[in-house]
């Protein structure tokens, strides 16, 4: 198993900090935002604002979870999530051991879930992790007493992603029960758009989901229903569904769809589906454009709008921080209380 | 062993021939002898009596779909161990499919098989033999000499034909042979490494669909071609209910094909896959063990196959026993097997079928024996059935017998089941192969008379 070890250096304290009750926090993994209540996305809402406000000290560091240990686990290549989940680890000044599981031990034949019992055993007091097979997170918990952050799994799930996005859309616009969200894209293979889904929808806003028809699982409308997602909608016309919209989020095009057939060529996608100044006009004059990234300059979003006045791209980025701060502090911080 | 076995008291149902009464039943040297009121029984010396009282006695089950894995996956079944589990499940004959290693495309391994079943096996395995070389698709396997060998149909299982023009060759083939095509329906192309049933629950755990049309649109070819050839074709484990229409239409025309369906597809729908089988935790499952091909489907797909089922649209239910190692299961959803261990829950998940009254008993008795018979044919002789001479597979379960499913108190190497902690009502106790008991629960009583 390769790991890159990293030392705490006895945090350096720069002023208190409080961190708020946990009166409503009742998850011990966060998995996914489905089984989320609009109270706990709001404390979660809460510590990144206190976290955020550590993050703009000029000492970066708070003591919090000092002597925790945090794994990031990634089974499939991540640069911008691990990162953020791992600056967010040593902002709260635990200890953060990392590893490449995609290059190590299951490339030796190692199950996952014999790994996560290593590293379980070596004392992790939470897992971060992404796979790229939905549902592994969850495997994970049936097998470890460790507390599992979901950093994405397949194609099924994404919540700091979701919450992050979420957070951004807050600090810009107020009542997010009177927004309208168009996610746009590749909604199948998309763990954005379903953890947003959820997120969204327990906020209350009305999101609206659109991309080819190909990249649109079968079943999402029963699934809308049946889980009784009263808010989101499906709309396949790009010009209705941005069409008043408050928020546009664009979801990353892998370019390997356009291999594997689903899409006829990518220059049919950028003509459909780019976001563009005529199409961006469609939506509120304020509307905030997002995306998770990495962004395709050029295919999901112009460059001029992705580096325009109403992206938000990279704030998104540094919202991240703060919220995998809150989610690393309610999750590693409840056993000691 | 006694010479004579006197079944005693039992509810005797024997679909084949119209037969459900109480009385006794008599075997000797392996055969059925006699049948009559209770008490009435011819006098015998040397006779082994069981009570059979408030229980049902019925031909031994027959499983048209089973996977022993022997020879090649010996870590998942041998033939030991699988028969020992249908016996437990009350099935006297099992029919193997050839998706082992070597596959049973060649005389030498249906031969192997068929050997290692009379040292191993305690129930009858009938082998099915490959349709191509290799289980590839491109070559005829040699048809006739798997027929002289023993095969009682052939298949690629798992591994369906997909070109139209062999299978219309191997139906052409093996119609002349009077053994039916028993035919694994699947566009592979489309299913595309699909994991489950494509809908709702694919769409939120963000798992691959397999769409209905994945097998509707190879039952459509193949009742084609069976129209084109005049052979037999026998579709296995049916799952929906696009499927069920196209057969109830092929048989309307008189097309030459049956069908079997399985029990967990008559039972469990694509939930499944979401949820725990108990429990309050409403922690998403991605459960492994309700992964199996074909998928389990929606509701209304299993509402469809039951009434395929009583109509006799569906013929038979075969169990599609597919056990495998826990390292095969304990893995992520995506990179697990396919498949279910079956044997042992069969009986007692379909009985669940019975008390919320959707199958008749005797429905269910004969969809296990008579209709399963029908498919393999003479060619073993006269099979599920309780007739005079006919070698005496027997099976008595005890229809109100309450037992919790325990994977780890399973025969079967295969612990691999979406119905552990399930609380069955009806349950095997015992199972008797050409007179000889092969499975008794501890609760059936014998007593000896001299």
């Amino acid at each position: 198993m390769e790991t890159v070890e990293s030392t705490t250096h006895g945090a350096i304290i720069s002023g208190a900090f409080s961190p708020p009750s946990l009166g409503v926090w009742r998850h011990r993994h966060v998995l996914d935002l489905d089984d989320f209540s609009k109270d706990e996305v709001g404390l979660v809402f809460e510590i990144a604002d206190a976290m955020s406000e550590v993050l703009s000290r000029e000492v970066k560091q708070v003591p919090t979870l000092r002597g925790k240990t945090i794994v990031t686990m990634f089974y499939e290549a991540s640069t911008r999530t691990r990162a953020s989940f791992e600056l967010a680890a040593k902002s709260l000044s635990a200890g953060t051991i990392s590893l490449d599981a995609a290059k190590s031990s299951v490339s030796k034949g190692e199950s996952l879930v014999d790994n996560l019992r290593t590293i379980q055993a070596l004392g992790a007091d939470v897992i971060v992790m992404r796979h790229p097979q939905s549902g592994a997170p969850y495997l994970a918990t049936q097998y470890l007493d460790t507390a599992v952050i979901n950093a994405g799994d397949g194609w099924h799930a994404h919540p700091s992603q979701a919450l992050l996005d979420i957070y951004t859309v807050r600090r810009h616009l107020d009542d997010l029960s009177k927004l309208r969200i168009a996610i746009i894209g590749d909604i199948m293979h998309s763990r954005v758009a379903r953890s947003n889904i959820w997120g969204m929808n327990i906020m209350g806003a009305t999101v609206v989901l659109c991309g080819p028809p190909t990249l649109m699982p079968r079943g999402l409308n029963e699934f809308i229903e049946r889980c009784q997602l009263s808010s989101v909608v499906v709309e396949p016309k790009l010009e209705s569904a941005l069409e008043g919209a408050d928020v546009i989020m664009l979801l990353r095009l892998q370019l390997e769809r356009q291999q594997s057939g689903l899409l006829p060529s990518i220059r049919e996608y950028i003509q459909r589906y780019q976001l563009t100044e005529r199409r961006l006009s469609l939506a509120k004059p304020y509307a905030l454009v997002m995306h998770p990234g990495p962004v395709n300059e050029g295919i999901e979003v112009s460059p001029e709008i992705a580096h325009g006045a109403q992206s938000v791209i990279e704030e998104q980025v540094s919202n991240g921080v703060a919220i995998r701060m809150a989610l690393l502090y309610l999750v590693a911080g409840g056993k000691s209380r | 062993m006694a010479k004579n076995l006197l079944i005693s008291g039992g509810r005797i149902i024997d679909p084949g021939q119209g037969w459900d009464k109480v009385g006794d039943l008599l075997i000797s040297d392996g055969e059925i002898a006699w049948f009559g009121d209770k008490g009435k029984v011819p006098s015998q010396s040397d006779l082994v009596i069981v009570e059979a009282d408030g229980l049902v006695v019925c031909p031994g089950f027959i499983d048209l779909h089973c996977h022993l894995r022997e020879p090649g996956f010996e870590d998942k079944e041998t033939i030991g161990s699988g028969t020992r589990a249908a016996a437990r499940g009350g099935f006297t004959t099992v029919c193997c499919m050839p998706n082992t290693s070597p596959p049973l495309d060649t005389r030498a391994s249906v031969d192997y098989v068929r050997k290692a079943s009379e040292m191993d096996g305690v129930v009858r395995v009938l082998p099915i033999g490959c349709i191509t070389k290799g289980r590839r698709g491109k070559e005829l396997a040699e048809m006739n000499d798997l027929a002289e060998a023993g095969v009682i149909g052939f298949s690629d299982d798992g591994e369906p034909v997909s070109s139209s023009r062999v299978m219309s060759l191997a139906m052409e083939y093996s119609r002349d042979l009077g053994l039916p095509i028993i035919d694994h329906c699947e566009d592979k192309e489309l299913s595309n490494g699909g994991l489950m049933n494509e809908g709702w629950v694919s769409a939120r755990l963000g798992l691959k669909g397999i769409p209905a049309a994945v097998e509707e649109t190879v039952v459509a070819r193949d009742l084609a071609l069976a129209e084109l050839t005049g052979a037999r074709v026998h579709i296995c484990h049916v799952s929906t209910a696009g499927s069920v229409e196209l057969l109830r239409r092929a048989r309307d025309k008189g097309v030459p094909v049956t069908a079997e369906v399985t029990p967990h597809h008559l039972t469990l729908t694509e939930e499944r896959v979401m949820w725990p089988q108990h429990g309050e935790d409403k922690r998403l499952a991605y459960d492994t063990n309700a992964k199996v091909n074909p998928p389990l489907r929606s509701g209304e797909d299993v509402a469809a196959l039951i009434r395929g089922l009583n109509e006799g649209v569906i013929d038979a239910i075969a169990t599609d026993h597919a056990p495998h190692t826990m390292a095969d299961k304990m893995c992520e959803f995506g990179l697990a097997a396919f498949g279910i261990s079956g044997f042992e829950t069969t009986f007692g998940c379909l009985m669940s079928l019975v008390h919320e009254d959707k199958l008749s008993l005797n429905t269910l008795v004969a969809r296990l024996t008579a209709g399963s018979a029908g498919i393999v044919g003479n060619k073993y002789g006269e099979l599920g059935t309780l007739k005079a001479g006919c070698r005496a597979d027997v099976t008595l379960f005890d229809p109100g017998g309450e037992w919790v499913v325990s994977s780890q108190g399973f025969i079967s190497k295969g612990k691999n089941t979406p119905f552990e902690g399930c609380q069955f009502k009806g349950k095997v106790v015992a199972t008797i192969v050409a007179g000889q008991v092969v499975h008794q629960d501890e609760s059936v009583k014998v007593r000896k008379k001299r």
